[in-house]
């Protein structure tokens, strides 16, 4: 992962400290835990909390990297969230798999995943909770039936999907499977939006 | 691939130590403070609270970061003399947490029990600006919960907290058990 660091990151590429990051993203998640009642909605407000920070991020990424141009088809899409974005910002390279027929739905996977560093998420969250009859009543990520547990990187999705809104590309984004090391996330396109409302803040 | 929680593989303590070389864009970083900060925010009615909740997110940071810090760095070997642990805060602890030294260290002329850490621009109010109703509020009570909870798990029982003075200054009132154990060390070595 060190080797990385030497990746030219246009002009301001302060650094801090990747376990500070990781720790503070980790007071985050376990606050939304005690302050929030279930696991899906600490994964709401995480995911919502990403959408707000890839509002942002797309423009501090495009301003800072003038060798990106318009992506005229999904697969550039993936090749700069894969290979620019997630390592500007993150400090790791994603690989892309898993595309569908129609080559509108692939797969990010983070062989290590810098949010998760130090973490162990315990086995009552990351079990199925859907015995419990509240568990039914919500399913924000349609075609999976695995919603029900506590997604540690959810902000993640938040981030992909805020960021490629910016840019005018509505998708749905879900983390597929996630454990201490690796995390898979699913991206699909749904639609380009013609005429863009500026987003609201929160 | 397995699930968390699930399969054989063993626990994260079973993982070595990452040499903590790692190190992610201040945006990144700055965005999720900010997200944060917002969310703190909305659930607080003042801005005691708002700080309340800052420092408590710092104290998460610091009890876990202290461990870490001091068995890469120095060989698992704590301080036990009060300026030496002060004195590593400010330049090991800052170093590894935001590439460079705090400003300056300084003891309170009138309090035994004061120490003050200054720091002129304290990265974590970078890109805050505070509404004029929240006079006041300073985001450093974030660091100033970092440092609480590595004097306090160091045995260096205090209270920290952040303020605008001179840039932000941290003022670290030490429990007075500290100061007098402090001065009885000293006695015997002499």
């Amino acid at each position: 992962m060190s080797k990385q660091t030497k990746f030219p990151m246009g002009i301001d590429s302060k650094k801090i400290s990747g376990e500070l990051f990781t720790l503070t993203y980790g007071a985050l998640v376990a606050e939304l835990l005690r302050d929030l009642e279930s696991p899906l909605a600490v994964n709401r407000q995480l995911d919502k909390m990403g959408y707000n920070i890839g509002l942002r991020l797309a423009d501090d990424l495009l301003a800072k990297n003038s060798q990106i141009h318009r992506c005229t088809d999904m697969h550039q899409v993936a090749d700069v969230l894969a290979k620019v974005a997630l390592r500007s910002y993150l400090g790791v390279t994603a690989q892309v798999s898993n595309w569908n027929a129609r080559n509108d739905e692939f797969s990010l996977i983070l062989e290590s995943n810098p949010l998760a560093e130090f973490v162990e998420v315990p086995p009552e969250l990351a079990q199925d909770l859907r015995q419990e009859p509240c568990a039914m009543i919500v399913n924000d990520s349609p075609g999976r039936d695995d919603s029900h547990y506590h997604k540690y990187s959810q902000i993640l999705c938040g981030a992909i999907r805020g960021a490629l809104e910016m840019m005018h590309m509505e998708v749905q984004t879900f983390i597929v499977q996630e454990h201490s090391q690796s995390v898979e996330i699913r991206v699909k396109f749904i639609r380009i939006l013609q005429e863009s409302v500026p987003p609201g803040d929160d | 691939m397995q699930r968390v929680g699930s399969g054989k593989q063993g626990s994260i303590l079973d993982k070595s130590l990452s040499r903590g070389k790692t190190e992610v864009n201040f945006s990144s970083f700055a965005l999720l403070f900010a997200e944060m900060i917002r969310y703190a925010n909305n659930r607080s009615n003042t801005v005691i609270d708002l700080q309340d909740k800052l420092l408590g997110y710092g104290k998460f940071v610091g009890s876990r970061l202290l461990d870490v810090i001091v068995l890469r760095e120095k060989g698992y070997r704590r301080e036990t003399k009060l300026l030496n642990m002060l004195m590593f805060v400010k330049g090991t602890i800052w170093k590894n947490l935001f590439n460079k030294e705090a400003d300056k260290l300084e003891r309170s002329n009138d309090d035994p029990c004061q120490y003050l850490l200054i720091e002129k621009e304290p990265i974590v109010n970078t890109y805050i600006s505070v509404p004029k109703d929240k006079g006041n509020l300073n985001c450093a009570s974030f660091t100033a919960g970092i440092i609480e909870a590595i004097l306090e798990a160091s045995n260096f029982p205090c209270k920290v907290s952040a303020h605008w003075h001179d840039g932000t200054t941290y003022i670290i009132q030490f429990d007075r058990l500290v100061i007098a154990r402090e001065n009885a060390l000293l006695e015997l070595t002499r």
